[in-house]
């Protein structure tokens, strides 16, 4: 890589498709699930900046830091969900607008990128002492092992029907959502997407009433800021790399049309996960993981097998 | 405070409830004008569940000798800045147990309040007028009275 290259990733991870784009996109997404709610419920709902204003204010708090606590490990767990979800979102990106760029074996790289968000409010939650923190902590580690399992299995069907592990022939290839197998494959990984942004009915670290916002209970101030970001951006993140796997992407380069049905695919994975939101009761941890290891991975393996038969 | 920091802290407002052996009647009142009806989240105003994510912080009920000093935790807990409010006549005055042997002084006494807010209980548009009150004194404090 020359140096000229060099100066032109940072510049894409850190303005364009990285951490400004992201971001923007990833609060923008946020303020459609505050609505969406607010309309649910029958309310009026916050102004389109609403989600901005609270990062915002969250950078002029100040920043407390709990007694006894590793105070540098504190504050930089939230900095690992950010480069992780940014990268995630980066590379995604990178292969849907500009597919030349791209390396051997994305995919993989975004599966691990996209474990960081959950892995930081461990770490974060651990730093930080609270037994309520802990007991979250302890919850979000058992919940990621219950849906990456299923996620993962589902994430080989576009690999098979495309016979590639690379984003950008996955993309290349027809959309797998389009025979049965890939819709199989779609549902569960969109439960899987769901336990991922910790969303209810997987709300169960967090647990708002019952532990007291859990893993974030002792944040305040910017790092606090940084994991609200990290929560919008995966909410951008995680639906964009649902339709990258399953449903072609969002292609700006195939036309206006292509790419306002992207946008609308987009957005209706989105109210999809913002109504099963707003419909369902939170899970207890022992039920999430007997779900998602039970008939979700059962079903997960049925449509492994289905593509693998070509259906 | 920056006047910009200031602007950007009035659009954003997470609110902590701190009930203080409140008789529940404030506690409703506060749930109240969190619901569809009134909609604080138009202006940005949510609850939160953690005094570390507070902006305001709701007092309800009365303080006495013993709470007193977990009020006060509380509020030296809270990252600054923040703003206070004393929800219902005894959060203000201590009403009729002013008399209580475990009663000492208002809880004003014990730490800094913005606005206190008269009832018993207050109506929700009582609460809310006195969060207005205190954005709009954020965001232009000289046209706000002096209160």
């Amino acid at each position: 890589m020359g140096k000229g290259e060099g100066v032109i990733a940072i510049a894409q991870f850190l303005f364009f498709p990285g951490l400004v784009f992201t971001a923007a996109a990833g609060l923008l997404t946020s303020w459609f699930d505050r609505k969406l709610t607010a309309r649910v419920q029958m309310r009026k709902g916050p102004p389109l900046l609403q989600p901005f204003y609270d990062v915002a204010k969250l950078f002029v708090k100040e920043t407390c830091v709990p007694e006894g606590t590793l105070s540098w490990f504190f504050l930089s767990a939230p900095l690992i969900g950010v480069a992780g979800v940014t990268l995630a979102s980066t590379i995604l990106c990178q292969a849907m607008w500009a597919p030349q760029d791209i390396f051997a074996g994305d995919l993989i790289v975004v599966m691990y990128l996209l474990a960081l968000p959950s892995l930081s409010m461990i770490l974060g939650a651990f730093a930080s002492q609270n037994p309520l923190a802990s007991l979250g902590g302890s919850r979000e580690m058992k919940l990621i092992m219950a849906y990456e399992l299923p996620f993962i299995l589902v994430a080989c069907v576009p690999i098979i029907a495309a016979r590639s592990i690379q984003l950008a022939d996955i993309l290349a290839a027809p959309p797998v959502a389009h025979q049965f197998s890939g819709l199989l494959a779609l549902l569960v990984a969109l439960i899987a997407m769901q336990a991922r942004l910790t969303r209810v009915p997987f709300d169960i670290p967090e647990a708002e009433c019952e532990l007291g916002s859990g893993v974030l209970i002792e944040y305040s101030g910017p790092p606090l800021a940084m994991y609200k970001l990290t929560q919008a951006m995966m909410l951008f993140t995680g639906p964009v790399f649902l339709l990258v796997l399953y449903a072609g992407g969002i292609p700006f380069s195939e036309g206006w049309l292509a790419a306002g049905l992207g946008l609308l695919k987009f957005l209706s994975i989105v109210t999809l996960v913002v109504l099963i939101r707003n419909t369902a009761p939170r899970l207890r941890i022992d039920q999430a993981m007997r779900l998602l290891w039970g008939p979700v991975t059962l079903a997960a393996i049925m449509s492994l097998v289905l593509v693998y038969w070509g259906l | 405070m920056m006047s910009i920091s200031k602007k950007i802290f009035s659009r954003s407002l997470f609110l902590f409830h701190l009930g203080g052996s409140a008789c529940n009647n404030c506690d409703i009142e506060i749930l109240d004008a969190l619901t569809p009806k009134y909609d604080l989240e138009r202006f940005g105003i949510i609850a939160v569940g953690s005094i570390r994510h507070a902006d305001v912080i709701l007092l309800s009920g009365i303080f006495n000798k013993k709470s007193a000093i977990r009020v006060r935790r509380m509020y030296e807990q809270a990252p600054k800045p923040v703003i206070v409010l004393a929800i219902g006549g005894c959060a203000c005055s201590g009403l009729i147990f002013q008399d209580s042997y475990n009663w000492d002084v208002p809880v004003g006494d014990y730490i800094p309040i913005d606005a206190y807010v008269a009832g018993c209980p207050p109506k929700p548009e009582a609460i809310i007028a006195a969060i207005t009150q205190v954005v709009d004194k954020l965001r232009n404090p000289a046209a706000a009275g002096a209160d």
